[in-house]
């Protein structure tokens, strides 16, 4: 039982590491029914970001952590005007190819730039508490607790507040939004922010938690996520968040109950059987074509 | 139309060329290896254009029929066939190669009929890293290890052949009235559907024989790397045959040429340019898909690849298109 609660903590760290990635792709794709391909990409730079703020201007934990949001943010909203802008009326391939270059172009500039592994250093001191059997450690209940903490923010920013509004109406219909006034670009640069932004915060969460880093780590994680997000229902963010907590806890029970060299298999098989079943996600609804 | 007999004696040309560079050394052993690279490669975009381009679907696991291909016509050559036939017997373990991939493209045929764009993304994507999984799981094959032992059995002749023969069979089924039905269900699949279009029995055979093709381009890859581990055959793979056909253009075979040969020959080129080459690479191709969102030649096909019959049908239509306009114009 204490295994299975030890467990149980594992997958709500690694969860809430792919929820937030997951939201990422979720915001960008209500908006503009595109995958952007190169935010797993962009997490592994928010990484790299925690990684020089520690170690050059060797920042404490909550600085680092801003910084890196808002370089990651910065970098998302410069890759949307230059790369996905033009391509906002093209077929939408030419988008998802777009995306995946963006996001190789990410990982090998930063392994031109840097070819080592990096070793992030400790920014919050980790201390480990025994609850019942239970060893828990104060960075797991913060990268819980700090998840979420954004995705309660996101929630209120989505629901709440005027941006929020303009993003749920241009998801739900683009040409009419502009004519009413809505500055469409300025919206979906602030979706790309505030997505980007918090993939950013994941990387330096995944940074702390497992501290080496190297270029390749966003490729699998992204596409990960990216499951996540169509398992929750991909386009609502709530989905979303539960589609990254029921990932990260299927490979979490999985490596630990089964050999663990059948993770991915059992994993994925199980998400392929829920896709057959419900095709649409979790959250999501079926949109109906109109013949 | 005249012209016609040209391409024949190209492909003879080419296949006696074949034959004589490595035998006499013609061109650089480099140079050889680089040209087997160019045919699988061109081997496995033509097939992936096929899903992806011709029958619009949004599939990301080609290199997992790739892998099932490379495992099953490596583990013929090495440990079932007895070694002294194994350079005979080469074509018929790239052929079972080919047939247990399309077997595995069966299986992944059929969650596409109700999934279209991203979810069958994802649908191909879990088969690809199931794939991957159940491979390093059978450690009589190496597992993460990786099989080796394989004979460089692959030689320019032989890539000749297949890729030829891959390109035409796929041309033939394009500009069949099964390939009519595979347009169409890019088009419309709900249209197509009501127009006694058997989309399902379509998508099958497409798949079937895209994952074949897939396959038989895994068998020939084995064997001219010599060893094989999952690694090789993830999404990074398949990433890079899907940047191969939209990089060509999508729909057109001669696309898919075009695009294998560029990406490869460039990939090779940039070499100098040591880690930066993948830094400009991409690039390159996000500034190809701002200005040329089809790739480089779009839909359109080059002419000796179709039918004459297809060909005087759409010269056809333009006489009619220029007639309608001169009618209009001369009337108003």
């Amino acid at each position: 039982m204490t295994y299975f609660l030890q467990q149980a903590l594992n997958a709500l760290q690694l969860g809430s590491i792919y929820a937030l990635i997951a939201l990422g792709y979720t915001m960008v794709y209500g908006i503009l029914t595109m995958i952007n391909f190169a935010h797993g990409d962009l997490f592994m730079v928010g990484a790299f970001f925690c990684f020089l703020a520690a170690t050059v201007l060797k920042l404490p934990f909550v600085p680092t952590l801003l910084i890196s949001m808002a370089g990651v943010a910065l970098l998302g909203v410069t890759i949307e005007r230059l790369a996905y802008k033009p391509l906002r009326q093209a077929p939408r391939v030419s988008a998802i190819i777009t995306a995946l270059g963006v996001g190789i172009f990410l990982e090998n500039f930063t392994l031109a730039l840097n070819p080592y592994p990096q070793h992030i250093p400790t920014l919050i001191a980790n201390t480990t508490f025994t609850l019942g059997g239970v060893s828990i450690s104060s960075l797991q209940i913060i990268i819980v607790v700090l998840s979420i903490a954004l995705m309660i923010l996101l929630d209120l920013i989505v629901r709440r507040t005027m941006v929020g509004m303009a993003m749920r109406a241009i998801s739900w219909d683009k040409t009419v939004v502009p004519l009413m006034g809505v500055p469409l670009n300025l919206v979906i640069s602030m979706t790309f922010a505030i997505g980007t932004s918090l993939g950013g915060a994941a990387g330096v969460m995944y940074g702390l938690a497992y501290p080496v880093i190297d270029p390749y780590m966003g490729i699998i994680i992204g596409w990960k996520a990216f499951i996540s997000a169509v398992v929750g229902g991909i386009g609502n963010i709530r989905g979303a968040m539960i589609g990254g907590f029921i990932l990260g806890a299927v490979e979490i029970m999985v490596a630990a109950f089964f050999p663990s060299t059948y993770r991915d298999f059992v994993a994925f098989t199980l998400l392929l059987i829920l896709l057959i079943f419900r095709p649409y996600g979790i959250l999501g609804k079926p949109r109906p074509q109109k013949v | 139309m005249a012209r016609r007999w040209i391409l024949p004696v190209l492909l003879a040309v080419g296949f006696l060329l074949s034959f004589a560079i490595p035998q006499f050394g013609l061109l650089d052993l480099y140079v050889q290896l680089i040209i087997m690279y160019v045919g699988i490669n061109i081997i496995l975009t033509t097939s992936l254009n096929l899903i992806n381009g011709y029958m619009g679907e949004f599939s990301v696991g080609h290199a997992g029929f790739m892998a099932v291909g490379a495992y099953v016509a490596s583990i013929l050559t090495v440990s079932v066939f007895p070694s002294n036939l194994a350079a005979w017997l080469f074509p018929v373990a790239i052929v079972l190669g080919g047939v247990a991939a399309g077997l595995v493209g069966l299986v992944v045929a059929f969650p596409s009929f109700k999934t279209r764009g991203d979810y069958l993304a994802i649908v191909t994507l879990a088969f690809l890293m199931i794939v991957k999984s159940v491979i390093e799981n059978i450690d009589a094959v190496g597992g993460p290890r990786g099989f080796l032992g394989m004979e460089k059995l692959t030689t320019l002749p032989w890539v000749f052949f297949w890729t030829v023969l891959s390109v035409w069979v796929i041309r033939n089924l394009v500009y069949s009235n099964f390939g009519r039905g595979v347009f169409s269900i890019r088009e419309d699949e709900i249209a197509s559907d009501l127009m006694s279009v058997n989309t399902q029995q379509v998508k099958v055979i497409a798949f079937v024989t895209s994952s074949f093709f897939a396959g038989v381009a895994g068998g020939l890859f084995a064997h001219v790397l010599q060893f094989i581990n999952p690694r090789v055959f993830d999404i990074i793979k398949s990433t890079d045959i899907l940047i191969m056909v939209y990089l060509g253009g999508i729909g057109s075979l001669a696309g898919s040429i075009l695009g294998g040969t560029i990406y490869t020959v460039l990939l090779e080129v940039l070499r100098p340019l040591g880690v930066w080459r993948m830094v400009l690479m991409p690039l390159v191709l996000v500034l190809l898909m701002i200005y040329r969102p089809r790739g480089i030649m779009g839909l359109r096909e080059f002419r000796w690849f179709v039918p004459v019959r297809d060909l005087l049908a759409s010269q056809l239509w333009r006489q009619a298109k220029q007639k309608e306009v001169g009618d209009a114009s001369s009337a108003s």
